[in-house]
């Protein structure tokens, strides 16, 4: 009998504990063309980024009415553009259960915040005090992840992703290319393609590059296109970084 | 071990052809045994400017498919001894190139010939894939203009990516930039890109710089491969790849405008 001499290889699966960055949108309220809309305005910053990416749904920060959360809809609509709702994480029982309905997988609201009866007078406290010590960057892991090094171009047509830390490149980032991590973006050489910093929303991330030259760079979804970049800076050594949601660029030997 | 050459460059039109066509024959000349295979399925005309359409009978997809014998396809050139061409079919779906099909089709080839250089179609689908993925060797063949730049670089990507020797973990293919259809005049003019603006793009070796020349379409038409035209500049430029490829030094030629004759001189000032 199979059981009398199961080996590890005559099983059919094992399973193993996984450690994977994801995605979160996090959704403060659910209307469909809005939602649509800034979907698409997301992955026209993006493209490849996007693609056939697995996204957690955020519930933390939910302020419409729980009738108005359509999964199937909301499911639909990011299908369309190739992306994968898997989870969502947090909210309350009602709004877990749909979820739940939708086939989707449900994940613990995130330790750092107390779990609290979503009060609108205290959210609103809470955005008229940006002085805490949290800014709550979406998927920002806990611990910094080892930094992703690239010795060769980054080609047209190639995508290069750091989902977890830093992304550094000895070499050129050509026009065509995309280059995206989870921190800060180095790039030794000319950036001619396209950079996008802190892409689960960490705000302090930066783009470092050898000489601008840029089809578009963003930070944490903050971007400015080539037309744009131009303006300062153009084919210099330089930073970028959010300063009051606004990205700017500083030479580097200032 | 034969060594297996593509010449390629995404962008349709730049000279892949015209380059296929020289740097096999030039390889042929120095007797080293070579061919040339036309992966560009549907659309063949190395036949045409190798001069060899009348003799077609079997093609490449005929070997593919089992249809006939490479030794029944192969078309033995007329005017080098140790060149030989194998066409493209005009009537076949791309799709009939296979990659156990065109593997099995170089192995035997790599058997007998030293270099095998392979005609790539443009752009950088199935075809264009098929061409590249077995390559040692690639030759980026680009024009100075921004598009064919950019095509280019995304080949390089694909050659770093998609081919057999990325896949497996070998060692990269080998990469050559050729510039073709270089016209110092209108670089000056500031009308075409230079030979510096594109090395510092594409950040790999120059191979050679052609010229843009009456002469290569001249050649073409007549079904010559132009480095046999000793005397022109385009064929003295392909010579001069040949040499490279093969390890040699040789300075670049034909990059600056052509000097101004006695009399312009004399009586422009
Ligand atoms: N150095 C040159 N000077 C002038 N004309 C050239 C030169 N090189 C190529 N041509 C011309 O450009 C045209 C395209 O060349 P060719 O067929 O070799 O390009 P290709 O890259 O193989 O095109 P395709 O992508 O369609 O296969 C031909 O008419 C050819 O004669
Ligand atoms: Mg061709």
């Amino acid at each position: 009998m199979p059981e009398a001499d199961a080996t590890q290889t005559s099983q059919c699966f094992q399973l193993k504990g996984a450690n994977v960055s994801l995605t979160a949108l996090e959704l403060h309220f659910f209307e469909e063309d809005a939602f649509e809309e800034t979907l698409r305005d997301k992955i026209r910053q993006a493209p490849g980024f996007f693609r056939d990416i697995p996204l957690v749904v955020s519930l933390e920060k939910y302020e419409g009415p729980t009738a108005e959360l359509d999964f199937f809809k909301l499911i639909g609509i990011c299908r369309r553009h190739n992306i994968h709702v898997v989870a969502v994480r947090g909210g309350d029982e009602d709004q877990r259960r749909l979820a739940r309905n939708a086939a989707l997988a449900l994940l613990p609201a995130t330790a750092q915040r107390e779990p609290r009866a979503p009060e609108p007078a205290e959210e609103a406290v809470e955005e008229a005090a940006p002085t805490t010590p949290d800014p709550a960057p979406t998927a920002a892991g806990p611990a910094p992840a080892a930094a992703r090094l690239i010795t060769q171009p980054v080609r047209s047509g190639q995508q290069v992703y750091a989902p977890e830390g830093d992304l550094i490149i000895l070499a050129p980032v050509q026009a065509g290319a995309e280059v995206l991590a989870a921190g800060n973006i180095h790039v030794y050489g000319p950036l001619r393609g396209r950079a996008l910093a802190g892409v689960h929303g960490l705000s302090e991330a930066r783009v470092f590059c050898q000489s601008l030259e840029a089809e578009l760079v963003s930070i944490a979804g903050h971007y400015k296109i080539s037309e744009d970049l131009q303006e300062q800076g153009w084919k210099q050594a330089v930073q970028l970084q959010l300063k009051d949601d606004l990205l700017v660029v500083t030479p580097l030997d200032k | 071990m034969a060594k297996i050459i593509v010449v390629t460059s995404g962008k349709g039109g730049v000279g892949k052809t015209t380059t296929s066509a020289s740097i096999s024959t030039g390889l042929a000349r120095r007797g080293f045994k070579t061919v040339v295979i036309d992966f560009d399925v549907g659309l063949r005309n190395l036949d045409l400017i190798m001069n060899c359409e009348r003799r077609v009978v079997y093609d490449f997809v005929n070997v593919i498919q089992g249809e006939a014998s490479l030794n029944q396809a192969l078309i033995k050139d007329k005017r080098v001894e140790t060149l030989y061409i194998l066409p493209a079919s005009q009537t076949r779906e791309k799709e009939a190139l296979t990659q156990e099909g065109v593997e099995r089709v170089l192995n035997e080839l790599a058997e007998t010939f030293d270099y095998i250089v392979c005609d790539s179609p443009a752009g950088i689908e199935h075809g264009a894939q098929m061409a590249l993925y077995y390559a040692d060797e690639a030759i980026v063949v680009t024009n100075p203009e921004v598009s064919s730049v950019r095509d280019s670089d995304r080949i390089l990507g694909i050659l770093q990516s998609k081919s057999r020797r990325s896949e497996m973990g070998l060692d990269p293919v080998k990469e050559h930039l050729l510039l073709t259809r270089y016209n110092p005049d209108r670089v000056d003019r500031g009308e075409m890109l230079s030979v510096g603006d594109v090395e510092e793009i594409l950040a790999i070796p120059l191979l050679g710089v052609i010229p843009e020349s009456q002469i290569v379409l001249n050649a073409s038409n007549q079904g010559m491969p132009v480095i046999l035209e000793n005397d022109s500049d385009a064929g003295q430029a392909y010579e001069d790849a040949v040499g490279r490829l093969l390890g040699e030094e040789r300075e670049h030629r034909f990059l600056t405008a052509a000097k101004k004759g006695f009399f312009s001189r004399m009586f422009k000032g």
